[in-house]
């Protein structure tokens, strides 16, 4: 049990600290209207004063105080510079409103131990400030990309029309484009044909060779295990290069079964490791008691095994899935133009002919893999519940 | 506990039983086996069992995956082009010595003219020219622009030889006359048919239909290997009559090189009395040497320098690719460096390396902290900003990509933002992409979650309570961490830079796409090595080094942190 107190501080250290805030987006407004250090001393006294005027008066009635500073906010930013601006009113207002009372009731030290030094206290939120702007970069290209599939024109950046929040600004004629554009649907049914392939050789394969590997008693393991996970080690060009080298040799190249036999091969490690993950918490013992009762080794199989080990099996042919959905640079030496998947219409339409129907082709995989990602997730709870594993 | 060794003790209760006061026997299992036997039985199967469950797999991967590489790294030393194209030329061409500083003999030129004829007919003295000329700049135009005259010369005799007599002319007259009367001499017809079948690497079938006797063999070897050439070519490849059609020039020009040597006087065979007359009327026949045709075709020709290139990669394997790859050359006077101005291999890896490095260091500078907060929050939090992480990794490579160009390009995002904020004029636009930089940030943003995923799962196992107890001891903050904590996570770091700095050195897409010149990696040059230009050889030998350089890596991944613990999500 942590111990932690929290006292209300006096009004200049609040007002004090949110007039440095006040600075900092003073200095961005200040040189986007022409000079920056009056725009750094106007949100100084303009956000301290503020700041102290509402914790003098308003120090009990924090909720009045906040949307106050709410409503004041979107006001200005309206009367200056219209919707766009009256949204970034939004966000300043209660950005400010909740710093201001957070500082003011000394609630900002909940978080760390009573004993901390005001420098602790102040590295302890520079540094979450710092991961979370990391985590910001993470995400941000992922989100720049959503709305900017919505765009009307033709353009890779956001027009004015959007900034102001106007429908015309708006459409989802980049969606229309994909779906009734036949490059497009080609290479969506191509990807489609060859992915679900791919997936179900890795799997059967992969999964047989889990439950060889996850024996007490494998010769040679280590190097097996080397062959096996190596596609994933691999530089995919490497890959790519070899492959395109044999399977013109042997005649595969530029055919439908070289592209899937290809992302098989890749898709195989994982479906090893995740396999084998979860049969490390196999109870074997099971499968005995089972072949005690007089069950053949395939109903031991299909019966026992099999419905316990799913989850790993599920979650292995997902990354497979996605690995071949995903690939790329293989499909591009090994296939021909009658293969043409999705990533390689995107990779064709960003190398070339620019345009925005890649962000809507985006968007939709961004979605279909946030699905994906729920599922996996699901499945790993399920499989450490069924193995007694989790803590909850 | 195994199954097997429940046996163990009934056996030894009974066999007490049985023989009490003798020396006790071997264990025996319920079967009467000895136990020793029975385990070892049980063991084997085991493991047979074991490796038949892998055995399907184990072959699916060596021949989809693992054949692929080791045909690419075949091709890294292959160089059959030469011998398989020019054979007779290389085997002739071994007792010449480049150091004199004169062209090769005679012989020499004749057998190339042989050669070179039968590649032109079948197109592949073309492929050979665009190989040398890897080697030696301008070689391929020779082999094209005298693949085109080699008709000339035989065309020029089959006039004088027409009137002598009109039926030289004519195929039906020649096949007789190759084909002869007696013991026939199947052999050259084969021999050659297995020179055509190297050279085009094209399975042959089928019945030539020509073999000549075995006495104008002897008397007229040159021309009956030239028609043997036509014959099988024509017959195999065309699908057509040998006897109905014309044959090729050079036969003309084998048969006037021939009877420049053969005494046709005794000869009794189809025709001998055709052969006799252009024999007597020889010295009013205008020859040319074939040294100094090929001069005319191309003044190059007789000079010693092709003819050293083409004997330094007249063997099947060279180094000479490996050799290219590294910016060096095999050269008739041994491996020398490359002309300045041609080196571009050792910087490309350079590159690489140096990018990989930028990349693996900002991904530890931004992984750390990340990862700390995800190690040190309470679980409910930290599982919310999991998902931030999770989201860009599970992400299509190709959708980031994008992202990363809608971001950086000169009217992108990011590029507005700053006009907005008036930190950059509309004017003079930060470029970021298309170099170095845009790469470096694409990448590590897309290579950010195999750096915090391993780091993560260290720091979650190193307890909190060492800080603390650091800190209660007197060490600063920056001490506890530095001299406590950071040694812990080291291992996590380890992992995370390898398995980083693995993906990105051999990364393609997305230095493709945003690397513009200056920001690609060594893979784009494999892969403009397969797609654009061609020189197969020299791609496989630079994937050949990358791959030995990832193998390493790969190796020292295992040694520290063990494949088996590589994990997913």
């Amino acid at each position: 049990m942590t111990l932690t107190v929290s006292q209300p501080k006096p009004v200049s250290f609040a007002a004090g600290v949110v007039a440095a805030f006040g600075a900092f987006f003073g200095l961005f407004i200040g040189t986007s209207q022409g000079s920056g250090l009056i725009g750094i001393l106007g949100g100084a006294i303009l956000m301290g004063a503020l700041a102290f005027a509402a914790v003098t008066f308003l120090r009990d009635q924090e909720k009045l105080a906040k949307w106050g500073f709410f409503v004041l906010f979107i006001a200005v930013g309206y009367l200056l510079s219209g919707i766009p601006g009256g949204v970034m009113g939004a966000l300043m207002g209660y950005f400010f409103g909740h710093i201001t009372f957070w500082l003011a009731s000394g609630r900002y030290r909940m978080s760390v131990p009573p004993y901390a030094t005001p420098g602790q206290v102040l590295w302890h939120y520079a540094f979450r400030t710092i991961a979370g702007a990391i985590l910001v970069f993470l995400i941000t290209p992922i989100l720049v990309v959503m709305p900017l599939s919505f765009n009307a024109e033709n353009f890779f950046t956001f027009t004015p029309e959007m900034l102001n929040f106007d429908p015309a600004g708006y459409s989802l004629r980049h969606y229309r484009d994909f779906f009734t554009n036949s490059d497009w649907q080609q290479a969506l049914w191509n990807s489609v044909r060859i992915a679900p392939v791919a997936t179900l050789l890795s799997v059967s394969f992969g999964t047989l060779a889990a439950i060889g590997l996850s024996q007490p008693h494998v010769p040679f393991r280590q190097t097996i295990m080397a062959i096996l996970i190596s596609p994933m080690i691999v530089p995919l060009i490497i890959s790519a290069a070899g492959m395109y080298f044999f399977y013109s040799r042997i005649g595969l190249q530029g055919t439908y079964l070289g592209v899937v036999l290809a992302h098989a091969a890749l898709g195989i490690p994982f479906v090893i490791i995740t396999v084998t993950a979860t049969l490390v918490g196999f109870d074997r013992s099971l499968v005995r008691a089972a072949a005690n009762m007089g069950a053949n080794p395939l109903t031991t199989f299909f019966r026992i095994q099999m419905p316990l080990i799913l989850p790993g099996v599920i979650s292995g042919a997902l990354f497979a899935f996605i690995t071949s959905f995903d690939e790329v640079v293989v499909v591009l030496f090994v296939g021909s133009a009658g293969q043409k998947t999705l990533p390689w219409q995107m990779f064709i339409g960003l190398r070339e002919q620019i345009s925005p129907t890649i962000l809507a082709v985006a968007t939709i995989l961004v979605v279909v893999s946030i699905a994906l990602l729920t599922t996996v997730e699901m499945l790993r709870r399920r499989s450490e519940r069924m193995r007694g594993i989790s803590q909850s | 506990m195994s199954d097997t060794t429940q046996t163990g003790p009934i056996d030894m209760g009974s066999s007490a039983g049985n023989g009490k006061g003798d020396k006790p026997g071997p264990m025996l299992a319920a079967d009467g086996r000895p136990l020793k036997r029975s385990l070892n039985r049980a063991l084997r199967r085991q493991k047979l069992r074991a490796l038949a469950l892998i055995a399907p797999l184990l072959i699916f991967v060596l021949l989809t995956f693992i054949a692929p590489i080791a045909d690419m790294l075949f091709r890294s030393v292959e160089n059959d082009i030469v011998s398989n194209t020019l054979p007779s030329t290389t085997e002739a061409l071994e007792g010449w010595d480049h150091t004199t500083g004169e062209a090769p003999s005679e012989a020499v030129f004749e057998d190339f003219y042989f050669d070179l004829f039968l590649a032109s007919e079948a197109k592949e003295h073309t492929k050979l020219g665009t190989r040398l000329n890897y080697e030696k700049t301008g070689v391929s135009s020779m082999f094209r622009s005298t693949g085109r005259g080699l008709d000339d010369i035989g065309d020029d005799y089959l006039d004088q030889l027409e009137v002598i007599d009109k039926r030289w002319g004519d195929g039906a007259f020649w096949y007789a006359l190759m084909s002869g009367t007696g013991t026939p001499a199947p052999e050259v017809v084969k021999a050659r048919r297995k020179v055509l079948t190297r050279m085009s690497g094209d399975v042959l079938t089928g019945d030539v239909g020509f073999a000549p006797s075995n006495a104008i063999a002897t008397l007229l070897p040159t021309t009956v290997r030239a028609y043997s050439d036509f014959a099988v070519y024509t017959a195999l490849v065309d699908g057509k009559d040998v006897a109905k059609r014309d044959p090729w020039e050079s036969v003309y020009v084998g048969l006037i090189l021939d009877l420049n040597k053969a005494d046709v006087s005794g000869y009794t065979g189809p025709e001998a009395d055709a052969l006799k007359a252009v024999k007597a009327a020889l010295p009013e026949i205008k020859q040319v040497s074939l040294q100094s045709f090929f001069q005319s075709e191309d003044k190059d020709w007789v000079d010693p320098s092709v003819w050293a290139t083409i004997q330094t990669y007249s063997p099947k394997y060279t180094s000479g690719y490996f050799l290219n790859a590294i910016d060096m050359q095999l050269t008739p006077d041994g491996i020398q460096m490359r002309p300045e101005n041609e080196q571009i291999y050792i910087m490309l890896f350079k590159r690489t390396l140096f990018m990989s490095m930028m990349i693996m260091g900002s991904c530890i500078l931004l992984g750390y902290p990340v990862a700390w907060l995800l190690a040190n929050l309470p679980s409910k939090s930290a599982n919310l900003l999991m998902i931030l992480v999770l989201l860009p990794f599970w992400t299509s490579l190709l959708v980031r990509t994008s992202a990363w160009k809608v971001m950086l390009q000169q009217q992108g995002v990011i590029n507005d933002v700053l006009v907005w904020l008036g930190l950059v004029s509309d004017g003079d636009r930060l470029v970021m992409i298309n170099n170095q930089f845009g790469t470096i940030v694409a990448m590590t943003h897309i290579l950010l979650p195999f750096m915090i995923l391993p780091l993560y799962s260290v720091m979650q196992t190193i307890p909190p309570t060492y800080l603390r107890a650091a800190k209660s001891l007197g060490a600063t903050n920056w001490t506890a961490f530095w001299r406590v904590y950071f040694p812990q996570s080291i291992p996590g770091i380890g992992a995370g830079s390898i398995l980083v700095f693995i993906l990105s050195i051999g990364y393609y897409i997305t230095p493709e796409i945003v690397g513009g010149t200056t920001g690609t990696f060594i893979s784009n040059r494999i892969a403009y090595h397969i797609s654009s230009s061609l020189n197969w050889g020299l791609g496989a030998a630079l994937g050949a080094i990358l791959l030995a350089c990832v193998l390493i890596l790969y190796w020292a991944y295992d040694r520290i942190v063990g494949i088996d613990n590589v994990k997913l999500g």
